[in-house]
């Protein structure tokens, strides 16, 4: 398990590097002149492109935080080794389930 | 204070040196400072002429045995081959057992666990042929023969096991040593348990929990690269065993 | 510090395991966030309007910082576990090739340039 574990992040960290960057150049773009919904909203709406690379993207990070965090959560504190696994699989579901109704709110189903 | 005063003062070296058990205390003692002079040479002479009662390791004297590390200023280091001026800009030394293993009493820490690790990460080489067949026949410029050459000399101190901080967060990790072990019997086409080998060294406590600081290349006293082998270990994740 | 932590590797390391932390935090907030749009721009609006208060935008900025920091840390991860990276092979090279590798020092000042753009910019 640990080597598919190991693996995972490593290979969710190679697609989520050229994602984050991305990420980052919007973040500087979008917060000019303050956020709104409607600034937000405009750009997503509809937009397939931005669906895809924001699915993408919560996936991934759904995969590679719990996994890191599970090694903090090993090394760091005394908990059970079953005990991290199932926090690392209880919050990578919530990131996946908060992350797809985010993308599914700010992109719109079916435009 | 007189002239001899201080010149008998400016050749005494300071040692702290760590008495007793997990719960012992620092002792303060001074030995004259000379032009030659390893930490085992400090730690000998305290032990012969000021602290008979004081226990340590050591055997070769040179560097081969492995045994007399431990930890000289925060940082462990095979105290035969460690020269007292390399080490001490101040003239104090603090010497105390190794980090990350039981203590037993002074400077003496339990090595078994360190040696279990070797287990752990698949270390006991098992051969295939018997002694009536040819020997095997081994390309020494192959990349594998490389991989595992350049892990060979390991002596077995514990000072990369003692450096690591993953080691001393999760008391589960193999560690460097026998991960570097583990590389050079993967890359070995005479070890006949390769395959269980590379999934010991990747299952728990395995390479994937090494964090790349590079503190057991740093302080390995005959320069070896752990650190190198145990990435060859995480590069070979994808797909599996190298080709030996 | 720890005599076996005053190098340029635990930093890295050590930075990139808060600015991991910070984010997983972080995440499910910015997750349900975004998701309240699904009750139309307006009640996204009224959730925006938080990011105002000087607090939540000193907050956001940190995690900006946190995500340019953990990016390149981590690229300096995956160099030194998947490429021949040279200050890995011993200590001498790990000193010739040290600055280079371990990214800290071209790592927070591009960091601090972004945060810098989004302070001027989000103010």
């Amino acid at each position: 398990m640990e080597r598919y574990l190991f693996l995972a992040q490593r290979l969710t960290a190679m697609v989520l590097g050229p994602l984050v960057l991305i990420h980052l150049g919007l973040i500087l773009y979008a917060v000019e002149g303050g956020l709104t919904a409607s600034k937000i909203l405009s750009r997503t709406r509809g937009s397939v492109g931005w669906g895809a690379f924001y699915g993408l993207f919560v996936i991934m990070a759904a995969i590679h935080g719990p996994i890191g965090l599970r090694n903090v959560l090993n090394e760091w504190t005394s908990l059970p080794k079953t005990a991290t696994l199932i926090i690392t699989l209880g919050l990578g579901l919530l990131l996946l389930i908060l992350g797809a109704r985010s993308v599914v709110a700010v992109v719109g189903l079916g435009g | 204070m007189s002239l001899d005063e201080s010149i008998s003062h400016q050749s005494l070296l300071k040692v702290k040196v760590w008495r007793g058990k997990e719960d012992g205390q620092w002792m303060n003692y001074e030995v004259p400072a000379r032009e030659n002079q390893t930490v085992l040479d400090v730690v000998s002479e305290i032990q012969r002429k000021l602290e008979p009662g004081l226990a340590y390791r050591y055997a070769c004297r040179v560097g081969v045995c492995g045994s007399c590390a431990m930890t000289v200023n925060g940082k462990p280091r095979w105290t035969c081959r460690t020269h007292v001026k390399k080490v001490s800009g101040t003239g104090e030394l603090t010497i105390e057992p190794l980090r990350n293993l039981p203590r037993i009493k002074d400077l003496v820490c339990d090595l078994a666990p360190f040696i279990d690790t070797w287990q752990k990460a698949g270390a006991p080489f098992s051969g295939i042929q018997t002694r009536h067949q040819e020997p095997a026949k081994v390309d020494p410029g192959s990349k594998a023969r490389k991989a595992a050459d350049a892990g060979l000399q390991c002596i077995n101190c514990a000072v990369c096991y003692s450096a690591c901080d993953v080691v001393s967060w999760d008391k589960d990790y193999i560690g460097p040593a026998g991960l570097n072990r583990a590389w050079t019997l993967i890359n070995d086409a005479r070890h006949g348990k390769r395959a269980e080998t590379f999934n010991k060294a990747f299952g728990e406590g395995g390479c994937g929990s090494c964090h790349s600081q590079g503190n057991c290349t740093r302080h390995c006293p005959i320069g070896l690269s752990p650190s190198e082998s145990i990435t060859g270990l995480k590069k070979s994740a994808l797909f599996g065993l190298p080709k030996v | 510090m720890h005599p076996l932590r005053n190098h340029k590797s635990y930093v890295a390391a050590f930075g990139h395991r808060v600015s991991g932390i910070a984010l997983i935090l972080f995440l499910p907030f910015h997750f349900w966030l975004l998701g309240s749009a699904l009750g139309g721009a307006d009640e996204l609006d009224s959730l925006l309007k938080y990011s105002e208060l000087p607090l939540i935008k000193l907050a956001e900025w940190g995690l900006v910082m946190f995500l340019g920091l953990h990016l390149l840390f981590g690229i300096r991860i995956l160099f030194l576990e998947f490429t021949d990276w040279p200050s890995f092979k011993s200590k001498e090279a790990d000193k010739r090739a040290g600055h280079l590798v371990n990214l800290v020092v071209p790592a927070t000042i591009f960091v601090l340039i972004i945060g810098f753009i989004f302070l001027i910019q989000a103010w």
